[in-house]
């Protein structure tokens, strides 16, 4: 340990410019563009605000830590909040506490590889990762338009189911910070059946690496459909259970409601997205509005609130875990047989009986899995909806069986940009209420 | 693997002064330097009122002979790239700013999106490329006293040892 850390100086843990400043260590003006920056506006709309704190005494504020080892920070996010007693008059979040720099490393991984390593940025819903950078990957080679229609349904049962499970932690955390400790294991409970399914079909509860470019790993188990089917029905009567405990108790609405509000102005500006943007009435989903896989074809609803505030995100969420349950039937009903990836000997590994019969199997074999598949040069984006946003996928390839650039946009990482807006002037104790209602996850937030 | 590989090669199709091409079949405008703000301000008045995301490419070993940009705009070390939506039409934007090595700053967007806030920090963390009128001008992901940005080519994997306050060297 070096000197200046037994010393204790502030710089020796801190992290300098990235943290909130006192209002002593800052002019007027500054104060108000910091106010401007932190709530995301422009200085002219932060001077118009009626509650400006900067005439605030500086002895009668103080600036506290949140994080980042606070239990219903939800991982590693650390917040500054700048409190006047009770109140919260500046709040700032600090990130990257958890950042591995998976961008880079995924300029090292082929694009065989890459799954593994998108997987793991949000690990709440690794098949959404996997499938936006399948369909990425999938673009950029000009094969979107003929992978099997039995890969494409699998992917939306996979994607639904996933979504499934990730609002049912999303029931749990948030039970568990409001104080509604039963919550948190029932989330958890109906959330592993989800997941024991995973395991079944992919081999792993999480960080599945079961969609890959060309479509997928595997072929469905046998017996998938009654083990789909008893999670289906086993869900409702379980949902309805929630609605007695939380969504109809006086205590959990006067939690929530009102607490963090967003406008749908706001919303939009800040650029978020998934149950947040829906919150404040913009019906804006991307499984209807910008439609991929075979959303077409299925019928569901578009939740959309109308206060903005955490009870709306939390309504949200448990109805869209029934629309997910709505598509699911579907795709039940509609699955085709066939194929379950592309016969593409290029981008799809030849099956195992294969390799020892066939020269021509064991050489493509070998080349897909040391050398990987050369994608053709160009740039693609694309954006799906997971569950908390919009997920998107910016390749540039030079040729090359790497990726030279993959960048993910991850929702939580937006997201997280609204909290200051929806603490200001709300109290300590509605904190962990609004971190919770934005359902962020920290792996995709800092990747 | 089907014809749709093939880009379009330099049309002379025009969006708010810039060039579009389609790369895939995605609306891509090439903005300029010095309009990048004007463009964005069109965008706007044109329903494109999100900015969905904002990230940077380092092109420094990419032969800049075959990155199939537009007549009249030159390859330089970095771009900025841009998506923009529109709520109202249903539609994608993308939009691609070349930025040379030597004066690697541009105007921020943070007026006109605020949500584009950290990811301009994010891209000034990993690329170095600076935002002049941004807000809140600092790292976000990495230390503060991390030398270097990551995500340049020039920034190898696993070079630099851990790199941290305070550790004993």
């Amino acid at each position: 340990m070096t000197s200046d850390l037994i010393a204790g100086t502030p710089a020796a843990t801190g992290e300098g410019p990235q943290e909130m400043r006192s209002r002593s260590e800052l002019t007027a003006k500054e104060v108000l563009r910091e106010v401007g920056s932190v709530l995301r506006m422009s200085e002219k709309a932060a001077s118009e605000l009626t509650s400006s704190p900067v005439e605030n005494d500086e002895e009668q504020t103080m600036i506290i830590n949140m994080g980042p080892q606070h239990p219903s920070t939800h991982g590693v996010l650390r917040l500054m909040l700048e409190l006047q007693g009770e109140k919260v008059l500046r709040c700032k979040p600090i990130i990257g506490y958890l950042h591995t720099g998976m961008e880079k490393q995924a300029e090292e991984l082929t694009y065989m590889q890459g799954g593994t390593n998108v997987t793991r940025m949000d690990y709440v819903s690794p098949l959404n990762n996997e499938l936006v950078f399948s369909l990425a990957v999938e673009k950029l080679l000009g094969i979107d338009g003929d992978i099997p229609e039995r890969a494409t349904w699998m992917r939306m049962l996979l994607s639904e189911l996933n979504r499934m499970s990730s609002h049912l932690l999303f029931m749990a955390t948030n039970g568990m910070d409001m104080g509604a400790v039963s919550m948190m294991i029932y989330g958890w409970r109906e959330r592993e059946e989800v997941l024991r399914f995973f395991q079944k079909v992919t081999g792993l509860r999480m960080n599945h690496n079961f969609i890959r470019p060309g479509g997928l790993a595997a072929d469905l188990p046998a017996g998938w459909r009654d083990d789909v089917l008893t999670i289906l029905e086993g869900l409702p009567s379980r949902l309805a259970e929630y609605d007695i405990l939380m969504t109809n108790q006086p205590i959990w609405r006067e939690r929530l409601q009102g607490v963090g509000v967003i406008t749908a102005e706001e919303a939009v500006a800040l650029g978020t997205s998934g149950p947040i943007l829906r919150s404040t009435g913009v019906a804006w989903d991307l499984r209807r509005d910008l439609p991929y896989l075979k959303y077409k074809e299925v019928e569901f609803d578009v939740i959309v609130g109308s206060y903005g505030d955490s009870f709306d995100r939390y309504a949200i969420r448990l109805n869209e875990i029934r629309e997910s349950m709505k598509i699911v039937y579907q795709v039940l009903d509609k699955m085709p047989s066939g194929d379950y990836r592309i016969q593409d000997k290029k981008v799809t590994p030849p099956p195992r009986a294969r390799i020892d019969e066939s020269m021509e199997a064991l050489i493509h074999h070998f080349k897909i899995f040391t050398e990987g598949f050369k994608v053709p040069e160009g740039e693609v984006y694309v954006g799906i909806e997971s569950p908390r946003g919009e997920i998107g996928c910016y390749i540039v390839s030079d040729g090359s069986p790497k990726p030279y650039r993959l960048h993910m946009r991850a929702p939580s990482f937006v997201n997280i940009q609204a909290l200051p807006h929806m603490m200001r002037d709300g109290l300590i104790a509605d904190a962990v209420a609004v971190i919770s209602s934005i359902d962020p996850v920290l792996g995709e937030v800092d990747r | 693997m089907s014809d749709a590989v093939v880009d379009s090669p330099a049309p002379a199709e025009q969006l708010y002064g810039c060039v579009v091409t389609y790369s895939r079949g995605e609306k891509v405008i090439h903005a300029l330097r010095e309009n990048y703000i004007a463009t964005l301000k069109k965008a706007i008045d044109d329903s494109f009122t999100m900015c969905t995301d904002l990230t940077a490419v380092d092109f420094l070993t990419y032969a800049s002979t075959s990155r199939q940009l537009p007549a009249g705009i030159g390859g330089e070390r970095f771009e900025i790239v841009l998506n923009l939506i529109s709520l109202e039409r249903r539609e994608r934007l993308r939009l691609r700013v070349q930025i040379a090595e030597g004066e690697a700053t541009l105007p921020t967007a943070f007026d006109l999106f605020p949500g584009t806030e950290a990811m301009e920090r994010e891209v000034f963390d990993m690329f170095g490329i600076e935002f002049e009128g941004h807000p809140d001008p600092s790292r976000i992901l990495m230390p503060e006293d991390w030398e270097g940005h990551p995500l340049r080519k020039d920034f190898s994997v696993g070079r630099i040892p851990v790199q941290f306050k305070g550790a004993p060297s």
